[in-house]
């Protein structure tokens, strides 16, 4: 589902909704997939709703089960912040807090059987064929603003920590090094495209990770609703797995992102 | 795979949860955690300095037990000591007070024996004196013989 601002749906300037991928993709880069922004802020807010409950009553007197858990989620966070991140910064584990929940959250809704929330949204529309995207971290679009929010922060903090100057020569002068002035420009170009790869190979494979194993997920549970009443014992096993696959991308992607942000932040 | 505005909206919104989380949520559940890790650091410590106290009031109740025992067999002792002099001082005053008794009666047997003497000295010269009276079957002058009489019964 998506909407749109301008496009080649309509002639004119106005919003309107598409009813199948084909038509939104049509609507070029202005339209907006509503599925996945609405659930992605909904989950969002969730995050946010959770934590800060528990943060404002916090006490040091004994926490209640619920504020335990988020506690526990809390300090493991931390843990990893302090264990893989030495650098003094105070956005880094928040955002590793806010990465690891809201994929998490996102990924979550994977678990919901694949047709009940596409259903219902067709009952509400009245349009029985609309399409209609549950998981967020199925569209590109949103693995991608995370994975490209965390390469924009890498480049921040590089330049922070190094300089324009430190960080320039980190793409340029490795890996291969020479001693002598004309050696070093000579070699500037194989560093930059070996360099450049590796920092571009960054944000992509964030984001194609978690969408590539989300996505294929997610097709798979399709796959498995289609096989009659032999869906049932399949889903159930295919659900164990993903609560596991759910919960490691979560965890890689904010692993990933503390460990670059890190490597950004060290001098070599 | 279609690449659109979605992009701007999802890393607005990424963006600002992760604001919020940096302003409302990390400082205050980081604050609370340290905190809690403090007051129970300063509870176990608190705990162990109890545990100490009352191990040492235990001491020094043992100490006062013990204190109190010796003191009350001390108590003990110098009673019986002073009831064994209590007793010889009543025994010593029982002997002299018998002995002070036995004086007086023995001083009143030599009196009485002293007047029973006199008196039967008297008999005795009375006797005497009638004996001769018979003997001599006249009436002896007593006036006239007064002084022989005295004279006997003192001798007698």
């Amino acid at each position: 589902m998506g909407s749109c601002l301008q496009g080649t749906v309509l002639d004119q300037a106005m919003w309107t909704l598409a009813h199948s991928a084909a038509e939104a993709k049509a609507m070029g880069f202005w339209a907006w997939h509503v599925d996945t922004l609405g659930w992605s802020i909904v989950l969002g807010i969730i995050f946010c709703f959770c934590f800060y409950r528990i943060a404002k009553d916090a006490t040091t007197a004994t926490p209640g089960k619920w504020a335990n858990f988020l506690e526990w989620v809390f300090e493991l966070v931390d843990k990893c912040v302090k264990e893989s991140f030495h650098a003094k910064s105070n956005v880094v584990a928040p955002l590793a807090l806010t990465v690891f929940c809201w994929v998490f959250l996102m990924n979550l809704m994977d678990l919901v059987p694949v047709d009940w929330l596409p259903k219902a949204a067709a009952l509400i529309s009245g349009d029985p064929h609309i399409f209609f995207k549950v998981v967020p971290t199925t569209d590109p679009n949103a693995t991608f603003a995370l994975s490209i929010s965390v390469f924009v922060l890498i480049i921040f903090y590089s330049i922070k920590s190094k300089g324009i100057g430190g960080f320039i020569g980190e793409l340029t002068l490795h890996p291969f090094e020479s001693k002598n002035i004309i050696g070093k420009i000579l070699l500037v170009l194989p560093n930059l495209l070996l360099e450049g790869v590796a920092l571009l190979a960054k944000p992509i494979s964030l984001a194609l990770r978690l969408f590539g194993n989300l996505y294929a997920g997610e097709l798979i549970f399709i796959l498995i609703a289609m096989l009659g009443y032999w869906q049932l014992p399949a889903h159930f096993i295919w659900a164990v797995f993903h609560i596991l696959i759910i919960i490691l991308q979560a965890f890689i992607f904010m692993m990933l992102t503390i460990v670059y942000l890190s490597m950004a932040t060290e001098h070599h | 795979m279609n690449f659109n505005a979605t992009f701007l909206g999802q890393t607005i919104a990424f963006i600002f949860f992760v604001w919020f989380c940096m302003k409302f949520i990390w400082p205050l559940l980081l604050g609370m955690l340290e905190a809690r890790e403090k007051r129970i650091a300063d509870g176990l410590a608190a705990g162990e300095r109890g545990e100490k106290k009352l191990e040492e009031a235990e001491q020094y109740l043992l100490d006062l037990v013990h204190e109190g025992k010796q003191k009350a067999s001390e108590i003990i002792t110098q009673a019986q000591k002073r009831g064994d002099e209590i007793i010889d001082e009543a025994k010593e005053t029982a002997r002299t007070e018998g002995k002070r008794i036995l004086e007086g009666a023995r001083g009143e047997i030599e009196q009485e024996k002293e007047t029973a003497r006199q008196d039967l000295r008297q008999q005795v010269a009375q006797l005497a004196l009638l004996g001769a009276e018979q003997i001599l079957m006249r009436e002896v002058d007593r006036n006239a013989h007064n002084e022989v009489l005295n004279k006997i019964s003192a001798d007698l």
